[in-house]
């Protein structure tokens, strides 16, 4: 009897030791497919034309997403230009003065705005901005900015954490003032950390697609002025995907995969540098 | 090293009472404070974010709550011809694609979690772990682009037709295949919430003490009966991490609405039919909506949205903060 429940047991531990694995095969078949499939047919679409020549018209031949590109640097330039100071100086305050209850709500804030859905971010820039201007750049990139707000705090936060104590201590000591210790000691060290933040913001609302719909739309020329939309590339790829045009369909395979590659490439080239600083 | 942004904190580097450095040390200080209320201002600007978030989409969704009221949450027509709207069969499918979601991606998060943290050697789980956490970055277009061009035809054509002809005496089972549905919409969620949900969890087991799983094995416990006395030890976390995972899915809007079908009813016949989620309408009517009570309507919607996403991140964070003190960075991107 005990040696049936003993054999059982052991049955058990062998089952949970194949089935662990299979789940992992089974969640990395489809990201590996989704990898696959874009490299497979983007690589097809992309060529000179895809890189210097606007949307194509419907029924137009060729074309490319150079529009597109500017579009998306433009908006994310923008949204840079309100969400990194933003986020610098959150993460600057939280480590500082980590203690203090306000830095606690802070953080609960910063975690619920991550955690916002980001087409309901969309609306709120929407009501605010786009109501009164007009579906334009400037809506979506401040959409945009939102969502940058608490990666970049955080990453700050941390960045600043590493910093020795005995660095600050050091400047201290020598009479200077905690602010300029914390921005020309404690900032300046963690610099490259803070950028490598801010690197993965930016990779972030690349990808992003639906708060661009609900404050700009869909654009398909060139940038024509900040009160006006402009073209984005992950937003591109919806437009094209719906659409039964064989080139556009090509199209968004390419976007796609450029996408991916610079979100990726971000992502491994800040992960291996994090991790050779970690050891 | 470690604490080390807070030992700063305590110093008190000036002397209390110099005699006639008073004046010097008093600008000294004005920088200081300066300093923290101007962090405090722009740190507390989250705050301001979320008040008018909640303030503008109130706003928005005005003529919609003042014609409809509590009544747009039960209503189940949506005619923007006639001017009527209710969402209920929205939250429906939000709440049906998300629990499918949920119950593909929690127990393959879990396991995955368990493949990395407890089974594969360090070096190789060093790897599959930093491709993981890469695929939590893929954006959720290119999703819904895979879904509708790869993941479509292969469900269509491969495993739909055989869960339909052994499973098929299920109501759920029984209608037409379209391909995308509500069956495929909350698959493609599942995988995309699945990398971020294993690594969450994956972090919360390298992080309980190892002397639980230990003293299990030094009393003749097996392998997965010590992780088990673990994971018992790491439960609200898990719970947690599919809270998470949960906020994830009901506010996806591009990939859903690419391969759910987009068609506003109550119930769809089955599994295989198309429906509709609160973020997937919005992505895909905002835009074309013209009339002054349609977009009310949907930012009503979304207003919506926000408040439930709200409450579930509420309840992470409760969760969290009940149970698991001890363990930091569970909330991490």
């Amino acid at each position: 009897m005990t040696e049936l429940r003993e054999w059982f047991r052991r049955l058990k531990d062998k089952l949970v030791h194949i089935l662990v694995y299979l789940a992992l095969i089974a969640a990395l078949t489809p990201l590996f497919s989704v990898l696959w499939e874009v490299f497979r047919r983007g690589i097809s679409a992309i060529n000179l034309d895809f890189f210097v020549k606007p949307t194509p018209a419907v029924g137009e031949v060729g074309g490319g997403v150079a529009n597109a590109i500017q579009g998306t640097l433009i908006t994310i330039g923008l949204a840079s230009l309100i969400g990194v100071p933003i986020g610098i100086i959150t993460g600057m305050f939280l480590s500082e003065y980590s203690e203090t209850r306000l830095s606690s709500f802070v953080r609960l804030f910063n975690e619920l705005l991550n955690g916002m859905p980001s087409i309901v971010i969309g609306l709120f820039a929407y009501a605010l901005i786009a109501t009164k201007i007009g579906f334009s750049v400037t809506a979506a990139s401040f959409a945009l900015a939102l969502i940058m707000i608490p990666i970049v705090s955080r990453a700050t936060e941390e960045a600043l954490k590493l910093v020795p104590a005995t660095i600050r201590e050091a400047a201290l000591a020598l009479g200077m003032p905690r602010w300029k210790t914390a921005i020309f000691v404690a900032l300046r060290g963690a610099r490259k950390a803070v950028a490598t933040g801010v690197l993965l913001a930016m990779a972030r609302i690349a990808g992003e697609s639906a708060p661009v719909l609900v404050t700009m739309g869909y654009w398909k020329w060139w940038f024509t002025g900040f009160d006006r939309p402009v073209a984005y590339l992950a937003l591109n790829i919806f437009l094209f995907a719906k659409s039964p045009f064989e080139n556009w369909i090509a199209l968004a395979w390419g976007s796609a995969l450029i996408l991916v590659v610079i979100i990726l490439g971000i992502n491994v080239i800040v992960r291996l540098l994090m991790r050779e600083k970690s050891l | 090293m470690a604490d080390s942004g807070r030992a700063s904190q305590n110093h008190t580097f000036f002397p209390k009472a110099s005699s006639n450095g008073k004046g010097k040390l008093k600008v000294f200080l004005i920088g200081d404070k300066a300093f923290k209320v101007f962090t405090a201002v722009v740190a507390s600007s989250t705050f301001l974010i979320i008040g008018l978030m909640v303030y503008y989409l109130y706003l928005g969704s005005w003529p919609s709550i003042e014609k409809f009221g509590m009544g747009f949450a039960v209503g189940i027509e949506w005619n923007p011809v006639k001017g009527v709207f209710g969402a209920l069969p929205l939250i429906l499918g939000t709440l049906v694609t998300s629990a499918i979601a949920l119950l593909i991606a929690l127990p393959v998060s879990l396991g995955v979690a368990l493949a990395l943290s407890e089974y594969m050697p360090k070096k190789l789980s060093d790897i599959f772990s930093f491709f993981v956490e890469l695929l939590a970055a893929v954006p959720s277009v290119v999703y819904g682009l895979w879904g509708i061009y790869v993941l479509i035809p292969f469900l269509r054509e491969a495993i739909y037709p055989s869960i339909k002809s052994s499973l098929g005496f299920l109501p759920f089972f029984s209608g037409p295949i379209y391909g995308g549905g509500v069956l495929t919409a909350g698959l493609l969620l599942a995988i995309m919430i699945t990398p971020i949900m294993s690594a969450i969890m994956r972090d919360l087991f390298i992080l309980t003490p190892s002397a639980l799983k230990e003293a299990a094995i030094a009393l003749g416990a097996t392998k997965w009966e010590a992780i088990r006395t673990m994971m018992s030890y790491a439960r609200s976390g898990i719970i947690a991490a599919t809270i998470l995972g949960l906020g994830r899915a009901m506010g996806e809007a591009m990939a859903v609405t690419m391969v759910i079908g987009n068609r506003f009813q109550l119930l769809p016949s089955s599994l295989f039919d198309a429906w509709y989620t609160m973020a997937a309408i919005l992505a895909n009517e905002f835009i074309e909506a013209i009339d002054h009570l349609h977009i009310s309507a949907l930012i009503n919607v979304g207003l919506l949205l926000l408040v439930i996403n709200l409450v579930v991140l509420i309840c992470a964070r409760l969760v969290i903060w009940r149970h698991l003190k001890a363990v930091g960075g569970i909330m991490r991107e």
